[in-house]
C-alpha cells in the first residue's frame, strides 16, 4: 500500500543551525507515529515543513504518492492534512462552534457568500464535530475564553472537518493536566482507529507514546537517531541517555 | 523635488546641459529630503512612531527662520551670523518643541496601536496648521539669499547656483556626522541597543524617558533644519507641511523604516526620478513616484535595506466578539430614527435637507473604512482614494459623456471597485504602519492624477455641473435616495459582516495562522474585502458629488481619507453601529465647528488627540462598556 507520509532528506537550517538534517520516514494509512525528542530537537520544524508552512531547504514531502514540497499550507490542508498547533491558534473572536463552522464552510468552498447569514449554514455538521470531540456543550461559548484543553480539543474538531487521512498534532496534550493528556489521547485514537486517519504527534508524556503510538521516531539535534515499537524504543539505551540529558524541562 | 529648475544655460549640447543640471537638481533636492527623511526614521527606529507631524515641523522650522533671518534680534546683525546663526537656532527651537510634544503627547501612546499614533501625530498636523496660520498668516514668505552662497559658479560652461551645490554637500555630511553620532558617542550607542532591544537598554539602567526624548529633540531639531535650509530656495507656505510629509515617507518606506543609509539611498532615487521624470512625463511625475515605491514595497516589503520588525507587533483591538443581537430598546431606536429620517424632512428647509444628505454619504462612507478596519483587522490611510474614484467616475461621466445620473451611480461603484482592486493588490499583503502608508501613496497618486491631469479631470478647478437628474434635483427627493443608496450600502455590509465572507474576514484576523491552515486564502480574502469596501465608498463619493454639483481633487485628499478614519475610530471599531454613529458625531462636529469658529483645525485637533488620549475604544465602545458595567 502507498504510505500517505513520505518525508525524504529533509533539511531546514536557521543560520548554521542545522534545525532538521536529513530527516527521513513513512507513515501507513491509519497508523499513530510518535516523534519524540528533546526540546529544540528539530519537531515543530519538521512539522512546519510537512504541512507546507515552512520551505525545506532540501528533501521531498509525498502525500499519497503525490510530491507536494513547496506547496502551500492551504493546497496541502486541501489534500486531507489536518493540523493542530503546539500553541493553540483558534479565531478568538468567534464562538466554539463557528470556529468548526468556519472550517467546514472552508472544505465546501462557501467562504465566498456574501448574503446568508452563516449562523445558518452547516451547523448540524459543526455540532456533530464538536460532539466527537467532547465539545457539544461549550459551543456557543466564544473561544476566547476557554481553557487550555478545550482550546485543544476545538482544534482538534477543526482538524478533522476536511475529512482528512493525516492528522498533524505538534504537542497536542502541552500544557494539560496527566489525567486530562492521557483522556485526549485515547479519544484522539479512537477518533482516529474509527476513520482511518493516520496521525503523526510529538509527545513528552511518555504514558501516552508507550499507550498510543503504534510506532515510535526520535529525533535529536535535526537527525533520526532510533525507531521501532515502543517497547523497543523504550529499552533502546540511547534514548534512555538522550532524555535523561535532555529532558529536564 | 523642489519646483526650482535652476541653472541657465549658456553653451555646449543643449540636451547634456539638461541632463546635467537635472542630475544636480535631483541632488540638492535629494540632500533637503534626507535632511528631514533622516530624522522622521531615526525617531522611528526608537520610539516606532511614524510621526505625521514631522512635516509640520519642517514647515514651522522654515517660519522660524524666515522671522529670526528677517525680523528678529538676530536680523539686526546681518551678515553671516543674522543668516546662518537664525537657521542654527529654529532648528534648535524645533528641536525643544518637538521634545515638548513627545513628552506632553506621544509618550503616552508608545503601546497604543499605530493606528492611533500615526492619528494622534495628526491631530498636532491639524494643530499646527492654525497656529502658522495665527503667527504667520495666510501670505507666502520670501527669505533672503545665503550670505557667501550667492550667485552661480560655472560646471562644464553650465552656470549652477553656488547655494544648490552647498545643499549636495550637505547631506552627505549630515549622513557622515549622524553615522559618527551613532558609533562614536555613548548616546547614539545606546540609541542604537534601543532601536534593537528596548527591554535590555532598560535593563542596564538607563533613563528610557530621557533616551526617547533625546530623540525626538534630534528628529525634529533635523526636520526644523530641513525647512530653515529652504529659505533661500523657495517661498515659505502653509502646504510646506502636507507636500513635504507625503516625500517623506515616500523616501523612509523605499529606504526602509529606521535606516538612515536606506533613507539617504531612497532621497536619492527618489529626487533623480522626480528630477528627469519631469523630463519625459511632465504630466505624471507624482504617479510615477509612487509606482516607484509600490514596486519595491511589493519586491521588498521593508524597503531596500530595511529589516523585518521583531517580535510581536503591538496589541491591535482585534479578538473581541461581535456583538449580539442589538437589544430591544435599541433596535426600536433604530427604527424610530428611521421613521424620522422618512417622516419629518418634507418638513426641513434646503439647508438641513443638503446636510442630512452629506451625512448619509458620510455614513456609507465611514461604514465602508470599517469594514475593512474592524472585521478586517487592516487599517487605510487613504479611503478617500475610493470615494474620489466614485465621484470622479460620475463627473467625468457627466463632462465627457453627458451621461445622466442614473449612470453615474452605477458606474461609480464599479469604477472605484477597480481601483481598489488594483490599489488592494498591493496594500493588503502589508501590515502595520507599512500597509498604512502603503494606502497613503496610493491615495496620493489618486489625488495627483486629478491634480495634474487638467485636461481631463480638469485639475485644481474640478470638474463642474455634476447635477441630479431631474427627478431628484429637489433637495428632498435627493436627500431620499441618498437615504435609500447609502441605506441599502450600509444594510450590505452589515449582512457581509454576518455571512461567510465576513466571518472568514475575522478568521484571518484573529489568527492567519489557523485560517492559513484551513484552507482559508487570507490575501484573496482581503483583497476582496477591500474592493467591496472601496466599491461602497465609490456610491458614497458618486452621491457626494451630485449633491454638490461639482468634484474638486480635496474629495481624495489626505485630510478627507483621515475624516474616514476619525469616524470609525469615533464610532469605535469593534461595534457595527459604531461608524454610523461616528460618522453623525464627527460630521456634526465639524459643520458646528467650522459655524463657530475659524480656528477649526485647531480645536479639531485637540478633539483627536483626547479621544485619542481618553477614549481609545470610541463612542459606541464606550456606550456599551456603560451597559455592561
Ligand atoms: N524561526 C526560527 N528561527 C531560528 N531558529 C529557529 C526557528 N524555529 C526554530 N528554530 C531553532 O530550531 C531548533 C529546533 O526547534 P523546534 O523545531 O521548535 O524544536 P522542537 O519542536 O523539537 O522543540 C531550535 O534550536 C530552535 O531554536
Ligand atoms: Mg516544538
Amino acid at each position: 500500500m502507498t504510505p500517505v507520509l513520505q518525508a525524504q532528506g529533509l533539511v531546514k537550517a536557521w543560520g548554521g543551525n542545522r534545525a532538521v538534517d536529513g530527516v527521513s520516514f513513512e507513515l501507513a494509512p491509519g497508523e499513530m507515529l510518535a516523534l519524540i525528542g528533546p526540546n529544540g530537537a528539530g519537531k515543530s520544524t519538521c512539522f512546519n515543513m510537512l504541512n507546507g508552512q515552512l520551505r525545506p531547504d532540501a528533501g521531498t514531502v509525498r502525500l499519497g504518492g503525490r510530491d507536494i514540497t513547496g506547496w502551500a499550507p492551504r493546497a496541502i490542508w486541501r489534500q486531507g492534512v489536518g493540523r493542530t498547533f503546539q500553541v493553540t491558534a483558534t479565531f478568538g473572536s468567534l464562538t466554539v462552534l463557528d470556529n468548526v463552522r468556519m472550517a467546514l464552510l472552508s472544505h465546501a468552498r462557501r467562504l465566498l457568500g456574501l448574503w446568508q447569514p452563516a449562523a445558518g449554514l452547516m451547523t448540524r455538521e459543526a455540532e456533530e464535530l464538536l460532539e466527537r470531540v467532547g465539545m457539544a456543550d461549550q459551543a456557543d461559548r466564544p473561544c476566547g475564553i476557554l481553557a487550555y484543553g478545550d482550546l485543544k480539543r476545538l482544534e482538534l474538531a477543526m482538524a478533522l472537518a476536511n475529512r482528512p487521512r493525516l492528522l498533524l498534532m505538534d504537542e497536542p496534550t502541552a500544557g494539560m493536566a496527566p489525567a486530562g493528556r492521557l483522556a485526549l489521547m485515547s479519544q484522539t485514537a479512537a477518533i482516529a482507529r474509527a476513520a482511518g486517519i493516520a496521525v503523526l504527534f510529538t509527545e513528552h508524556d511518555m504514558d501516552v507514546v508507550f499507550n498510543h503510538a503504534d510506532r515510535v521516531l526520535v529525533l535529536d539535534r535535526g537527525r533520526l537517531v532510533a525507531g521501532g515499537a515502543p517497547a523497543a524504543v523504550r529499552a533502546n539505551p540511547l534514548v534512555r541517555q538522550i532524555y535523561l540529558g535532555g529532558m529536564a524541562d | 523635488m523642489s519646483r526650482c529648475g535652476a541653472g541657465v544655460r549658456s553653451r555646449a549640447d543643449p540636451a547634456l546641459d539638461t541632463l546635467v543640471i537635472q542630475a544636480l537638481n535631483g541632488l540638492a533636492s535629494a540632500s533637503s529630503l534626507f535632511l528631514v527623511a533622516s530624522g522622521l526614521t531615526v525617531i522611528f527606529g526608537v520610539s516606532r512612531i511614524v510621526n505625521f507631524a514631522h512635516g509640520s515641523f519642517y514647515m514651522l522650522g522654515a517660519y522660524l527662520a524666515w522671522t529670526l533671518v528677517s525680523h528678529g534680534p538676530l536680523a539686526g546683525l546681518g551678515g553671516f551670523w543674522g543668516f546662518w546663526g537664525g537657521i542654527l537656532l529654529a532648528a534648535l527651537a524645533i528641536g525643544l518643541i518637538g521634545a515638548l510634544a513627545e513628552m506632553t503627547i506621544l509618550r503616552r501612546i508608545y503601546r497604543a496601536p499605530e493606528l492611533f499614533q500615526l492619528l494622534a501625530t495628526f491631530a498636532l498636523v491639524l494643530v499646527v496648521q492654525d497656529l502658522v496660520l495665527l503667527f504667520w498668516g495666510p501670505d507666502d514668505k520670501f527669505g533672503p539669499r545665503a550670505p557667501l552662497l550667492r550667485g552661480a559658479v560655472e560646471i562644464l560652461g553650465l552656470r549652477f547656483p553656488r547655494y544648490e551645490l552647498f545643499l549636495i554637500a550637505i547631506g552627505p555630511v549630515m549622513l557622515g556626522l549622524l553615522w559618527l553620532l551613532f558609533h562614536r558617542t555613548r548616546f547614539g550607542i545606546l540609541l542604537r541597543a534601543a532601536t534593537q532591544d528596548r527591554e535590555m537598554v532598560a535593563a542596564l539602567g538607563v533613563d528610557q524617558r530621557l533616551l526617547f526624548t533625546g530623540v525626538f529633540f534630534l528628529g525634529s531639531a533635523l526636520a526644523g533644519l530641513g525647512g530653515a535650509l529652504q529659505l533661500p530656495r523657495e517661498a515659505v507656505t502653509i502646504h510646506m507641511d502636507m507636500a513635504i510629509i507625503v516625500q517623506v515617507f515616500v523616501v523612509v518606506v523605499v529606504g526602509g523604516l529606521g535606516s538612515l543609509p536606506g533613507a539617504f539611498l531612497a532621497a536619492l532615487l527618489i529626487s533623480e526620478l522626480h528630477a528627469f521624470g519631469i523630463l519625459a512625463f511632465p504630466r505624471i511625475t507624482l504617479v510615477l513616484v509612487f509606482l516607484v515605491m509600490a514596486v519595491v514595497l511589493v519586491l521588498r516589503p521593508h524597503g531596500l535595506l530595511g529589516r523585518e520588525p521583531e517580535g510581536a507587533p503591538p496589541a491591535s483591538e482585534a479578538g473581541q466578539p461581535l456583538p449580539g443581537p442589538a437589544p430591544r430598546w435599541l433596535r426600536g431606536l433604530g427604527w424610530a430614527a428611521l421613521a424620522l429620517l422618512l417622516a419629518l424632512p418634507p418638513f426641513l428647509g434646503e439647508y438641513p435637507l443638503i446636510l442630512l444628505a452629506d451625512f448619509a454619504a458620510l455614513v456609507l462612507f465611514a461604514a465602508s473604512l470599517h469594514f475593512i478596519m474592524g472585521p478586517g483587522g487592516m487599517a487605510s490611510f487613504g479611503h478617500a482614494a475610493y470615494f474620489g474614484a466614485g465621484a470622479y467616475a460620475a463627473a467625468l461621466l457627466a463632462r465627457h459623456l453627458a451621461a445622466p445620473m442614473e449612470a453615474g451611480l452605477i458606474a461609480a461603484p464599479f469604477f472605484a471597485g477597480l481601483v481598489g482592486l488594483a490599489f488592494g493588490w498591493f496594500c493588503v499583503r502589508l501590515s502595520g504602519v507599512y500597509s498604512a502608508m502603503l494606502t497613503l501613496a496610493f491615495a496620493q497618486i489618486a489625488w495627483s492624477l486629478a491634480f495634474q491631469w487638467i485636461e481631463v479631470t480638469g485639475g485644481d478647478n474640478g470638474i463642474l455641473g455634476v447635477w441630479p437628474s431631474e427627478w431628484a434635483r429637489g433637495r428632498l427627493a435627493f436627500w431620499y435616495l441618498s437615504l435609500a443608496l447609502c441605506g441599502l450600502g450600509v444594510w450590505l455590509l452589515r449582512r457581509a459582516i454576518h455571512a461567510p465572507f465576513g466571518m472568514a474576514l475575522r478568521a484571518q484576523r484573529d489568527s492567519p495562522l489557523r485560517a492559513e491552515a484551513i484552507g482559508i486564502d487570507a490575501f484573496r480574502i482581503r483583497w476582496l474585502a477591500f474592493a467591496l469596501a472601496a466599491a461602497a465608498a465609490g456610491v458614497a463619493g458618486s452621491l457626494f458629488a451630485y449633491g454638490k454639483g461639482s468634484v474638486f481633487p480635496s474629495s481624495l485628499d489626505i485630510p478627507r481619507s483621515v475624516d474616514a478614519l476619525l469616524m470609525v475610530l469615533l464610532g469605535g471599531v469593534q461595534t457595527l453601529s459604531g461608524p454610523v454613529l461616528g460618522a453623525i458625531a464627527y460630521a456634526g462636529l465639524q459643520e458646528q465647528l467650522a459655524r463657530l469658529t475659524d480656528l477649526w483645525r485647531l480645536v479639531l485637533g485637540l478633539v483627536i488627540l483626547a479621544l485619542v488620549l481618553f477614549f481609545p475604544s470610541g463612542l459606541a465602545g464606550a456606550l456599551q462598556r456603560r451597559r455592561g458595567a
